[in-house]
């Protein structure tokens, strides 16, 4: 059942689902029982929110904490850099340098 | 069965490589000329570029140069510089290897040093051509582990298959060899809890916390922007899936750069400096840990990527093993394993670590990595500063 949804849950305690195949703007996913239609494109091995996460509330990816949110995060939504940062060093992209690719 | 090189010591190599070492930068571009009509027939560069005297620098090349893979040893020097060359020389010559050393000062510069080693290394090359194998046992293996180029898929496909494999091999009595203590920074908990006893959880952990410190110093996580690209946000999450690279087997003990695993088991190797922080980054690309699990005496290093690295090394084959399905499609040349295939249901986690071990054991069996195929021997050694492990590092 859970090998027909695009995405992956790893353990029972993560708040975030990882994303095995390509999701597009305005798929419809089925998020715990939930249908909510996707806010953006997720490329493959990104995360999305399981349920709402709140800003402050830390991440938990493999049953494991892997950060902490910096702004409240809706169920479904993408779960990245824009929204958690990390309990030890900064995390630096060049998202900045890519323009429109961004 | 695998077929292997047994040297002096006991140990037995999975190629016969004539290594040619540079002392200095300076002596590069003559290293380089010499290997470069053999670069297809095992015949690989390594050295150092510094010309301060290091004794880590010294140690990883005495034990390169000694290395169950390597049959021969040509070393470069400029003649200035301040390189223990002839402490390495003789350390390699009381292994039995065939060594010799060209002072480019003292032969006459580029031309006849160049022809010199040329010279030299053709005479080695037909001499171990002509040497005989003997049968080698899976438990005489050394195996290390890295992960390059993470996005994602890298902690769900290449890195737990790469686990299963340690397992196996571990089983069967081979020696496993993780490391990057700056990428295990978050599980540090979790993997004390594996450790055969309590005082070598805390060595453990210290070397992570270690690691933390220093790269909180520097500014910066084990961290490139590709790997936020690849959807992993912080150093804690890479860090929870490269940890799934060493698998599921207790660990057995924790060694520095150099150190040769006492006996079968996994072992986690510290490659964060000791000390106040210097010398810059702990290791500054793939390669420098490739090149420091070697010297702990690894056969041959696993490599999962996500991103899509090319990467191979000089001295032990690198099994490149593809996490991404994406990078797998567009990169298939360059891998040795497509680990992807987990994601989309075409392969179990068990299958593919069946793959990569039966492909380890293969290596000894004469077949060559796609890394090999190309002539990737890339090399790299700076400067870094350790004290001698602690006692509680490799219980007996």
């Amino acid at each position: 059942m859970t090998n027909t949804l695009p995405f992956l849950l790893l353990d029972e305690r993560d708040n975030v689902l990882v994303v095995t195949r390509r999701i597009v703007l305005g798929d419809q996913l089925n998020i715990d029982g939930e249908i909510i239609e996707a806010m953006n494109d997720f490329p493959l091995a990104h995360k999305l929110a399981r349920r709402p996460i709140r800003a402050g509330e830390t991440v938990l990816k493999y049953g494991a904490p892997i950060g902490v949110a910096t702004a409240d995060i809706p169920r479904g939504a993408h779960v990245h850099v824009h929204n958690m940062k990390s309990g030890y060093t900064p995390t630096y992209t060049l998202d900045a340098e890519k323009g429109d690719e961004a | 069965m695998m077929q292997g090189y047994l040297r002096s010591d006991g140990r037995k190599g999975i190629r016969n490589i004539v290594a040619v070492g540079y002392l200095v930068e300076c002596a590069h571009h003559v290293a380089r000329e010499i290997a470069m009509p053999h670069r297809e027939e095992d015949v690989h560069v390594i050295g150092f570029p510094g010309c301060y005297p290091n004794d880590y620098a010294q140690r990883m090349m005495d034990r390169l140069c000694t290395h169950p893979n390597v049959g021969a040893v040509l070393l470069v020097s400029l003649g200035c510089e301040s390189f223990n060359k002839y402490g390495l020389e003789r350390a390699v010559r009381a292994t039995g290897r065939p060594v010799k050393t060209i002072t480019i000062q003292a032969t006459g510069g580029t031309r006849s040093s160049i022809a010199e080693g040329r010279a030299w290394v053709a005479e080695q090359r037909a001499v171990l051509d002509e040497m005989q194998t003997v049968p080698m046992d899976v438990s005489e293996l050394v195996v290390g582990t890295v992960c390059g180029g993470s996005d994602g898929t890298s902690g769900i496909t290449g890195n737990p298959a790469a686990g299963r494999a340690f397992d196996r091999l571990v089983a069967a009595g081979a020696a496993c060899i993780f490391e990057e203590t700056g990428e295990l920074i978050g599980c540090e908990h979790i993997m004390a809890s594996r450790a055969i006893n309590p005082a070598l959880g805390q060595e453990l952990e210290a070397s992570v916390a270690k690691a933390a410190r220093y790269y909180a110093t520097l500014g910066y996580g084990s961290f490139a922007a590709g790997n936020a690209d690849g959807g992993l946000s912080t150093i804690e999450e890479k860090s929870m899936g490269a940890y799934a690279k060493s698998g599921s087997s207790p660990i057995s003990g924790m060694i520095k750069p150099g150190d040769v695993p006492p006996k079968g088991g996994l072992y986690l190797l510290d490659v964060v400096p000791d000390g106040e922080v210097r010398f810059g980054f702990p290791n500054i690309n793939d390669n420098a840990e490739i090149a420091e699990l070697i010297a702990c005496g690894a056969h041959a290093v696993y490599f999962v990527t996500g991103r899509g690295s090319v990467v191979g090394s000089a001295v032990s084959p690198v099994i490149k093993i593809c996490a991404n399905p994406e990078t797998y499609r567009r990169m298939a040349d360059d891998m040795d394993v497509d680990a992807g295939r987990i994601l989309d249901g075409r392969a179990t986690l068990d299958q593919v670590g069946q793959e990569i071990y039966d492909l380890t054991l293969s290596l000894g069996q004469g077949k060559r990595t796609r890394s090999e195929d190309l002539c990737h021997q890339e090399f790299i050694l700076t400067y870094k500063s350790f004290e001698p492990l602690g006692p509680s590092c490799l219980p007996h």
